[in-house]
C-alpha cells in the first residue's frame, strides 16, 4: 500500500483561493499558485483545487490557474468544480492537472465517470461525494438528493472512478474531527482509495482519519497557518502514522 | 546541449514533464516527429492515457518506428508510467494491445486490495518516496526495482522505464530526472 496522503484543499472562486466554513461564509486567503507552491514546499503529498464558483466565465480562469500551478509545483493535483464533460476534463488534464474531480455532473450523468476514465484512465477520475444524513448532496452541498451515500460510492467505483473524495457536510469546517463511521462505511464498500474530508481540527483528527482512509483532505487547519503544515506532519507521525519521507530542496 | 524530446501521443501529461525539465534548466520539445525522436540525445515517453489510444497514436505518427530505431541505436530513453508499459511486448489493457516490444514482458492489471494504486512509496535503490498512479503494472525479466510486489523500474539497453512519476515526485523526482539526463 502506498503511504497515507495529506492533501490541502484550496477552494477557488474566480481565480482566487477562498476558505469555506460549512460551505458558507467565504474568506479570501490568497493566490492559488503561491499557496500551491507553499504547501508543496511544506510537505503536501497532493493538492486539490475546487472551483466553487465555476460559472462558464470561470473556466478559462481555472485553466490558466491549473497551467500556472503545473509549471511551479512538482506534486500531483486534482481539480474539481465545473467539470461537466470529457472536453472539460481534457482541458484541465492537458493544462497539467493529474486528475479531475466530478460531483454534481456525475450525479446528473453517471456515464461521464466512465467516459473520462476510458480516455485518461481511472486514476484520473475522482468522484467527490458531499454526504449528509445518509444521502448525497449536490450543488456544493446545498441540495439533498434521494441518492444514498454508500450505494452511490459503489456505483461510482463500478463505473470507473479511481478514488472517492468523501466530505461530511455536517463536519465540514467545524474542526471537531472527521466522520470516521461514514468514512469507514464507504471505504469498506469500495475497492478504490478514499479521501476523508470535513472536520480536520487537529493532528489527532487527521491521524484518526488516516487510520480508516487512504488520505485526508485538510483546509482551514492549514489555511490559517500555512507555515504549520510541516509541524502538523510531524505531529501526525508522532501519533504513529507513517507519512512519506520528505527530501530537501537542493538549490 | 540539445533539447530533450518528450514524445507526444495525444494524451500524455506532457506539460508537467516539460515544467520539471525547465526547473532543471533543460530545453525540451513536445513532438511526435520521427526524425526528432530518432536524433535527439534524450527522449522521454511520458505516461497518462489509455494503452490502445497511445499505441494507435504512436503507430499512426511513425513515432513507434522511430522509438524502435532509437532503441536499436542504443540512444538514451526514459519511459514514465504508461511510457514504461508501452515498451513491453503486450498490454492486457483495452482487450489486449501490442506494445513497442523494446523489453520482453507483459502489462497486467494490478491485484492490490485497492486499485488504482495512488500515492507515494519509498523506492529502493533510490531510498526516496515517489508518486504512483496506476492500475496496471509490468511483469518483465528486465525489472530492476520493485515495491509491494510491483515492478517499479525496468531497464534494457538504452531504455529505462519507471512506474512512478518523477515529474510529480517533488525534489526527489527532480533529482532522479537530473541523474537520468546527466548520463548522456
Amino acid at each position: 500500500m502506498p503511504l497515507p496522503r495529506l492533501i490541502p484543499c484550496l477552494d477557488v472562486a474566480h481565480g482566487r483561493v477562498v476558505k469555506g466554513v460549512s460551505f458558507v461564509g467565504l474568506r479570501d486567503v490568497g493566490d492559488p499558485v503561491e499557496l500551491a507552491q507553499y504547501y508543496s514546499d511544506g510537505g503536501a503529498d497532493e493538492l486539490v483545487f475546487l472551483d466553487i464558483a465555476a460559472t462558464p466565465d470561470d473556466s478559462a480562469t481555472m485553466t490558466s490557474v491549473v497551467a500556472q500551478v503545473a509549471d511551479v509545483v512538482q506534486i500531483p493535483f486534482t481539480v474539481g468544480g465545473g467539470v461537466r464533460s470529457v472536453d472539460d476534463a481534457s482541458r484541465i488534464i492537458e493544462s497539467g492537472a493529474d486528475r479531475v474531480s466530478l460531483n454534481s455532473a456525475a450525479l446528473a450523468d453517471p456515464s461521464l465517470i466512465t467516459a473520462i476514465a476510458t480516455r485518461f484512465g481511472s486514476q484520473a477520475v475522482v468522484v467527490a461525494i458531499d454526504a449528509g444524513d445518509g444521502v448525497v448532496h449536490s450543488h456544493g452541498g446545498r441540495i439533498a438528493t434521494t441518492t444514498k451515500t454508500v450505494p452511490w460510492a459503489v456505483e461510482a467505483c463500478e463505473r470507473g472512478a479511481g478514488e472517492i473524495l468523501l466530505t461530511s457536510i455536517k463536519q465540514d469546517g467545524q474542526r471537531t474531527g472527521f466522520d470516521l463511521e461514514l468514512t469507514a462505511a464507504v471505504r469498506d464498500a469500495v475497492t478504490i482509495p478514499v479521501i476523508a474530508s470535513g472536520g480536520a481540527g487537529s493532528a489527532e483528527h487527521v491521524a484518526a482519519a488516516l487510520r480508516v482512509a487512504d488520505a485526508a483532505l485538510i483546509a482551514s487547519i492549514v489555511h490559517e497557518n500555512p507555515a504549520g503544515l510541516s509541524g502538523l506532519r510531524q505531529e501526525i507521525e508522532a501519533l504513529g502514522i507513517q507519512l512519506r519521507p520528505l527530501k530537501e530542496h537542493h538549490g | 546541449m540539445s533539447e530533450v524530446v518528450i514524445v507526444d501521443y495525444g494524451a500524455g501529461n506532457t506539460r508537467s514533464v516539460r515544467a520539471a525539465l525547465t526547473h532543471l534548466g533543460r530545453e525540451s520539445v513536445v513532438t511526435s516527429d520521427p526524425t526528432a525522436i530518432r536524433e535527439s540525445t534524450f527522449v522521454i515517453l511520458p505516461g497518462v492515457g489509455s494503452a490502445r489510444s497511445a499505441m494507435d497514436n504512436l503507430n499512426a505518427t511513425g513515432a513507434a518506428t522511430a522509438l524502435k530505431e532509437r532503441f536499436e541505436d542504443e540512444k538514451a530513453m526514459l519511459g514514465i508510467c504508461l511510457g514504461l508499459q508501452l515498451a513491453m511486448t503486450t498490454l492486457e489493457e483495452d482487450g489486449g494491445v501490442r506494445g513497442l516490444g523494446l523489453l520482453d514482458g507483459d502489462v497486467v492489471r494490478l491485484h492490490d486490495a485497492r486499485v488504482p494504486r495512488l500515492g507515494w512509496s519509498v523506492v529502493e535503490p533510490w531510498g526516496d518516496a515517489f508518486y504512483f498512479a496506476h492500475s496496471y503494472a509490468v511483469l518483465t525479466p528486465d525489472a530492476i526495482a520493485g515495491v509491494d510486489g510491483v515492478t517499479v523500474a525496468a531497464r534494457r539497453g538504452s531504455f529505462l522505464g519507471v512506474q512512478f512519476h518523477p515529474e510529480k515526485s517533488g525534489p526527489a523526482g527532480l533529482e532522479f530526472l537530473d541523474q537520468c539526463l546527466s548520463r548522456v
